[in-house]
């Protein structure tokens, strides 16, 4: 297998599968899943801790070689997102942040609007800004240049597992974005996360399919799989592509010229 | 003397920040604490004296997509 | 039932009134049909179609690269005999023509083979002119035996038959069968063809079934372009196509549109299709027909050939002799049955078609007896 890196700021990730560690029934099971499914970027959220409890650190289950991509769930503007976007990286944990600003509790769809004002001040602050977002092309150029480092178009709502409800939306990024489009949320079965991954998306980031499985570790591996196999498709398919587009004097284009002798 | 701590009010023994942390008993990793609306880095935890009616902020990361 | 009565329906139509109404749309409609239909068709063929050949090119690599992949599957012909007591106006092969007329004996065949063989070429088309008195099934069959010791596959491009006598070169090892109807349009037929059993229009027309019924593994059928008019002859060729796909599902059907050269004698083609006509009904056909194989013969040009190679077609021919024998040893032919333009060895061919990016396929399959 020849490399197939990804890029997201400075960052060079082998695996395009990104996980989330919400709704796990143990922590110990995010490090199970982590190392079967060989995933290098993972989602947390910032929350008060509980003075009470002494729950476990959940950063004792995430190795330092992952990448923590912390989200500002929680955020209902684009300050209360900038807010935690600082108050986490002072948590010592790298520079990503994952802009996620949540306005509509019935469907949990993101707020554009906001999430581009607080993409225009992190991407400032020198964040490597990761927005969430409804799949509008317009949108996504702005976030392009307001120095977005991806984006995050959503398949389907948070935790819903439908797919790619949003799949034409998300092609149109695809073709237009510069950079790495990342399908978030709402990709319930490996073959959802495949077809993403043949469609040319860069990346995907699946959470609730993968922690609510039977057993995660296997469901991560499953979804690693299925990451890799619609990867690998998108690249057969991309090179017969641009086979056709090097072809850039058309194909019957000779019929214009005057005719050649033969060789010899 | 009293503080108000993640919104509940609380009798404290500690003297700073660097203190509390570790009466509680609290895991310093990922450990971000907010003084006064300040984010206080961790260096600097055991320089901050706490007084009477500040508020502090404890967060860690959870579990989250 | 036979294709007769499906090309029969078609003697009144007018042809020249439905390319008159094709617009532009119909044309894009057409093309993006998952099966096109015969109007789908004829629309390609319309003459309005021919603003359209570089999407149509587009989507004739595309099917042709999806069904075939990138592979061009090389084959030889080798002419056994030039009798023929057919009379063609535009053939070199015409018996009215003062030829040095010639057929290879068992052993000269044998030299041949041993010749061809050593190019590499592992698929054969055997072909003669058309005398059943000089070239008897019984000989067809020695030959056909003989060949198939030498060569993978052995195709026979010979007077049609009865299933029968098809039977028996099947059984004999051949595979194919290429048989060419010269031109569907019925009038023009019969004043082209002035004598000898190839009068018989409609006899020639269903050999191809009778082909199929005989078990051949593929057949090739087409028109010779030039003969009549050429968007209506390769419609008809394409409706005999489709004819002989859905009616035996176990055979291959493929297409040649063979375009006319100059050969011995002063034929003067009544019509012509220039390049970009050629191309455009090439490209019809693989929409129309996309499992189809498509071959061009070394009657074209070199570099028209290797153009062709990414727009759709499947098969060529190499290194051809159109000459009785010309292999084991060169004889200086000057009566060939056509002209060959491309004149490059095999191995020119092959590396060419790699050139391009595709594969020269010299073994398709082999038939275990």
């Amino acid at each position: 297998m020849h490399r197939d890196p990804l890029t997201i700021g400075t960052q060079t990730f082998t695996s395009r599968l990104f996980t989330g560690t919400g709704k796990f029934s143990a922590k110990a099971q995010i490090a199970e899943m982590l190392a079967r499914s060989g995933s290098e970027m993972i989602t947390v959220a910032l929350r008060r801790i509980d003075m009470g409890a002494g729950t476990e650190n959940i950063l004792n289950f995430i190795p330092k070689t992952v990448t923590l991509l912390p989200n500002t769930s929680g955020a209902r503007t684009a300050q209360e997102a900038v807010r935690i976007a600082r108050i986490a990286r002072e948590a010592g944990c790298g520079r990503f942040i994952k802009i996620e600003v949540i306005t509509d509790s019935k469907y949990l769809m993101p707020d554009n609007w906001e999430t581009l004002k607080a993409t225009e001040i992190l991407a400032k602050e020198d964040f490597v800004v990761l927005p969430y977002v409804l799949p509008d092309l317009p949108l996504a150029r702005r976030l392009e240049a307001a120095g977005a480092a991806a984006v995050m178009p959503l398949g389907a709502p948070i935790g819903s597992n439908r797919g790619l409800e949003t799949r034409a939306l998300i092609a149109l990024l695809i073709e237009n974005c510069r950079v790495p489009v990342v399908v978030d949320a709402g990709l319930g079965r490996p073959s959802h996360a495949a077809a993403a991954m043949e469609m040319g998306a860069d990346a995907v980031l699946v959470n609730t399919a993968i922690a609510t499985a039977q057993d995660p570790a296997a469901m991560g591996h499953a979804f690693a799989l299925a990451v890799s196999a619609g990867r690998m498709a998108f690249k057969a398919k991309l090179s017969e592509e641009s086979a056709t587009a090097r072809a850039s004097s058309p194909l019957t284009g000779f019929l214009d010229s005057p005719p050649q002798k033969s060789p010899q | 003397m009293k503080v108000t701590i993640n919104g509940d009010l609380a009798s404290i023994a500690a003297c700073t920040i660097g203190e509390l942390v570790a009466q509680r008993g609290l895991d310093p990793k990922g450990l971000v604490v907010e003084h006064n609306q300040r984010i206080v880095k961790q260096e600097k935890w055991p320089d901050i004296r706490l007084q009477d009616g500040d508020h502090l902020e404890l967060l860690s990361f959870v579990g989250g997509g | 039932m036979s294709f007769t009565t499906t090309i029969e329906k078609y003697t009144d139509f007018e042809f020249e009134k439905f390319f008159d109404r094709v617009r532009p749309d119909d044309v894009t409609a057409a093309m993006e049909k998952e099966k096109p239909g015969v109007l789908d068709f004829l629309t390609m063929l319309s003459p309005r179609a021919a603003e359209f050949l570089e999407p149509m090119a587009r989507r004739a690599q595309q099917l042709t690269v999806q069904h075939f992949g990138r592979t061009i599957h090389l084959f030889i012909p080798l002419y056994i005999s030039n009798y023929c007591s057919n009379q063609c106006v535009y053939c070199g092969f015409n018996c009215t023509h003062a030829i040095t007329r010639r057929k290879l004996d068992l052993k000269e065949i044998e030299a041949e083979a041993r010749a061809i063989a050593a190019t590499g070429m592992q698929h054969l088309l055997l072909l003669t002119g058309e005398s059943v008195e000089m070239t008897p099934i019984d000989y067809l069959e020695a030959a056909v035996s003989l060949l198939k010791s030498y060569f993978a596959s052995v195709g026979v491009e010979m007077f049609p038959m009865q299933v029968d006598a098809y039977q028996r070169l099947r059984a004999a090892g051949a595979d194919s069968l290429t048989l060419y109807q010269e031109v569907y349009d019925r009038q023009i037929y019969r004043r082209l063809h002035l004598a000898g059993r190839k009068t018989d229009y409609r006899f020639r027309l269903d050999a191809p079934e009778r082909g199929a019924w005989a078990g051949f593994r593929a057949i090739n059928i087409g028109p010779l372009i030039g003969l009549g008019e050429p968007r209506r002859e390769v419609f008809f060729a394409g409706l005999h196509a489709r004819y002989l796909d859905d009616h035996f599902l176990d055979t291959e059907v493929g297409l040649s549109l063979p375009r006319l050269n100059p050969a011995e004698g002063d034929f003067r083609p009544e019509y012509r299709a220039d390049d970009r006509t050629f191309v455009q009904l090439l490209l019809a056909l693989r929409l129309f027909m996309p499992r189809a194989a498509l071959t061009v013969s070394t009657r074209e040009r070199a570099d028209f050939r290797n153009h062709l190679i990414r727009l759709g077609i499947t098969r060529l021919s190499a290194g051809s002799c159109t000459g009785v024998g010309g292999y084991a040893r060169p004889v200086g032919e000057k009566t060939p049955q056509f002209v060959v333009s491309d004149t490059r060895s095999v191995q020119q061919v092959a590396e060419a078609i790699a050139a391009q990016g595709y594969q020269p396929v010299y073994k398709d399959w082999d038939l275990i007896a």
